[in-house]
């Protein structure tokens, strides 16, 4: 009978403890350090948190998340839908979706890389090292400063790098979720007489919701945090300052952990809502099973 | 009975596991050892090693350098807070080692390093609280603005004398289709800071020494009319697009270290490049035929108001020690003496800080050149964002420049570089 009681903690303790001290702990340490000034020094109050929404380069770090969040999610996701849609249909379909999955074998900082130099600037008149640009003056063209013009452009530019290293990962998920879908569904409502936009629209799309609404909030939680990408092509530069970026310059550089913890605190909050949906979903998605 | 077992391991695991956790163990170093931590890669790794071996042949002390590189201020701020610090480093600037000084990491080399031979200015900018924590292996000189004699011959060009001379050879050598400045910036996440070099080396030209020390200090804000106006003298160069090879995008996005290159095409794509010393070694590197003195020189950057005459800039490579041992000081004595910063300034082209070392260690005219302007320096000022606190000068100072550059209007620029400032300086 006693075991009985002492078992199951002795089982789960480990696990429980690990937790405990890789996550619970630190993510409390960081919401304490969050109200004291620079290293833990004295008590800040509300101060780090008015900071950082008054802050002008913290505000176009939060513009640009917006940005990646809606951006980067809706494309990856639609494009990775398209992709698993119609390569279904296509004879080479494990060879296309290799080279589509291919840049998520690629390290962050060394896709960050490839592409700066692809948006490399020269002056006019000087050799072109990056491709974008000998393109451009190879039609005649004035060479463009691809990463300095905010703060649209070049915010654009930075996520469509994200955008194709992660298409290929919600590719990979959407086409497994498609390929279960029993094709007797499909067939039925082909037989009753709907096009194939109908098929996609009435039968398709609905069984894939639960793997569309896991594989989009996973993209969104992974894209608040996005830091890489930024880092190394442009550091924040140009308007295309980020949060996790800014996170990392308070530590590091300018030794304020209490604006690094505030920033790591509202991320956090930010994330929450899109990781308990991501949990239900997941759920029901077992339930169905 | 196999229950009983279960749990009884199961227990015995768990012990094991918390006693394999770590405890702070000490880390085995062999002997007389010293470790090093630098940012320096490649030729300067080289110099670096070259500058040691005479130290580590005569005392049987093993430097383990280590370069660190780019991030060095992140990493040296990482392994200070965890308690495992190198025993000596390369400090990035003087403004972080006044912060890790404030924080008591740093050993005071008062009565352990022999300094006499080290110029006073040097000194001070290493002294927090009367206690000195750093001492220069070498200097840069930063006011220089270099140039092809050949080309400016061959064009007709004066070397200017004043700001208004500059700005007219400028707009002489645009008339005559033509565009004078090389002026990349790019620097990775360091972008910027040659543009911070630039308005530090205007605003000791327009508003002279004194106000550029409270500057500095932050006794006068970033809003205040003489520090608009060396941004302003900067912005009458680098706002031009018909100025800069590239225009501002071109200042934006070509590499520091590539820009200069511009000088020496065929025909020239520009005429004049302002940077320090240590550029020279990246000229030669990517264009080794040409001669020091011959085919590129350079001239002192002009001054502006009479009054304050040709102040010179500059910077230097602090060393500061983490941990006291009888290694550490003899290693750090032999990097303050003449022998150690004669091989390390022969080998790249710096500028030696100790008085005594022999001028003809300087591998060309030009260097020695310059080591004989920075010896009769009237007015010599270290670079200013490395004085000030990170936050500002290695962070809100160099965006500031990249956004004034990139179009954003100068009041709005200094103000945000200000509300940093007064934070930054507050605590």
């Amino acid at each position: 009978m006693r075991t009985g009681r002492v078992q199951p903690w002795l089982f789960i303790g480990p696990a429980v403890g690990l937790l405990v001290f890789f996550l619970v702990y630190p993510s409390i340490y960081t919401i304490f350090l969050s109200f004291f000034y620079g290293m833990g020094e004295s008590f800040a109050g509300w101060a780090n948190y008015v900071h950082v929404f008054t802050d002008r380069t913290t505000l176009t770090a939060f513009r640009n998340n917006a940005l990646w969040v809606v951006v980067f999610t809706t494309f990856t996701v639609s494009f990775g839908l398209a992709f698993a849609v119609l390569l279904d249909r296509v004879r080479y379909e494990k060879i296309i979706k290799s080279i589509i999955f291919i840049p998520m074998a690629i390290s962050m900082v060394g896709a960050a890389t490839i592409w700066r130099f692809i948006y490399a600037f020269r002056p006019e008149g000087s050799p072109q090292v990056g491709l974008l640009n000998a393109i451009v003056t190879g039609f005649g063209g004035q060479p463009v400063g691809w990463l300095t013009e905010a703060p649209w452009l070049n915010n654009f530019l930075l996520i469509v790098v994200g955008i194709w290293m992660w298409t290929g990962f919600c590719m990979v998920v959407l086409s497994a979720a498609y390929k279960n879908i029993p094709r007797e569904l499909m067939e039925a409502a082909r037989i009753d007489g709907a096009n194939e936009w109908q098929v996609f629209g009435k039968v398709t799309l609905p069984s894939l919701k639960p793997a569309l609404a896991v594989v989009a909030t996973t993209m969104v939680v992974f894209v608040l945090k996005i830091f890489d990408i930024v880092f190394v092509m442009t550091d924040g530069l140009f308007g295309t300052e980020v949060l996790a970026n800014r996170m990392y310059k308070e530590m590091f550089l300018f030794m304020d952990f209490g604006r690094a913890s505030t920033i790591a605190v509202i991320l956090l909050l930010l994330i929450i809502p899109v990781m308990v949906f991501n949990i239900r979903q997941f759920r029901e998605q077992e339930m169905l099973r | 009975m196999s229950r009983k077992f279960l749990t009884v391991s199961l227990v015995v695991l768990l012990a094991m596991m918390l006693a394999a956790c770590p405890a702070p163990t000490e880390v085995e170093v062999p002997q007389r050892s010293v470790s090093m931590a630098v940012l320096w890669a490649g030729e300067e790794l080289e110099a670096l090693l070259t500058t040691l071996a005479p130290f580590e042949q005569r005392t049987g002390i093993d430097v383990v350098v280590e370069t660190v590189g780019r991030e060095m201020p992140v990493v040296l701020l990482t392994r200070v807070l965890a308690g495992i610090p190198p025993d000596v480093a390369a400090i990035p600037n003087p403004g972080q080692m006044r912060e890790f000084a404030e924080m008591g990491d740093l050993v005071s080399l008062n009565g352990i390093v022999d300094l006499v031979d080290h110029p006073k200015a040097f000194l001070d900018l290493a002294t927090v609280d009367g206690h000195i924590y750093g001492l220069f292996l070498s200097a840069d000189l930063k006011s220089l603005v270099w140039y092809s004699p050949k080309a400016f011959a061959a064009a007709g060009y004066e070397i200017p004398t004043t700001w208004d001379e500059l700005i007219a050879l400028s707009e002489q050598i645009v008339a005559d289709g033509k565009t004078p400045w090389a002026l990349g910036m790019e620097s990775g996440g360091a972008t910027g800071w040659v543009g911070t070099d630039w308005i530090e080396d205007i605003m000791l030209r327009t508003a002279g020494p004194e106000l550029y020390d409270k500057w500095v200090n932050h006794e006068i804000p970033w809003t205040h009319p003489a520090v608009k106006k060396a941004w302003e003298h900067f912005g009458q160069i680098v706002l031009r697009e018909d100025f800069v090879d590239g225009g501002t995008v071109g200042a934006l996005t070509i590499p520091f270290s590539e820009s200069p290159n511009a000088l020496f095409t065929d025909p020239p794509r520009a005429y004049m490049h302002r940077q320090a010393t240590f550029i020279q070694h990246f000229i030669l590197e990517a264009n080794p035929d040409l001669v020091p003195g011959e085919d590129f020189s350079f001239f002192v950057f002009p001054p502006i108001s009479p009054e304050h005459g040709t102040p010179l800039l500059g910077a230097g490579d602090l060393i500061s020690a983490f941990r006291d041992t009888p290694e550490v000081r003899e290693l750090l004595n032999y990097l303050a003496s003449a022998e150690a910063q004669g091989i390390w300034v022969g080998e790249l082209g710096k500028l030696a800080v100790n008085r005594n070392v022999d001028p003809a260690v300087y591998p060309d005219p030009l260097t020695a050149k310059a080591a004989g302007l920075l010896a009769g320096a009237e007015v010599f000022r270290f670079d200013a964002s490395d004085l000030m606190p990170a936050a500002v000068g290695a962070g809100t100072f160099w965006s500031g420049v990249v956004d004034y550059v990139g179009g954003t209007p100068l009041d709005t620029v200094l103000q945000t570089i200000e509300a940093s400032a007064i934070d930054a300086y507050g605590r």
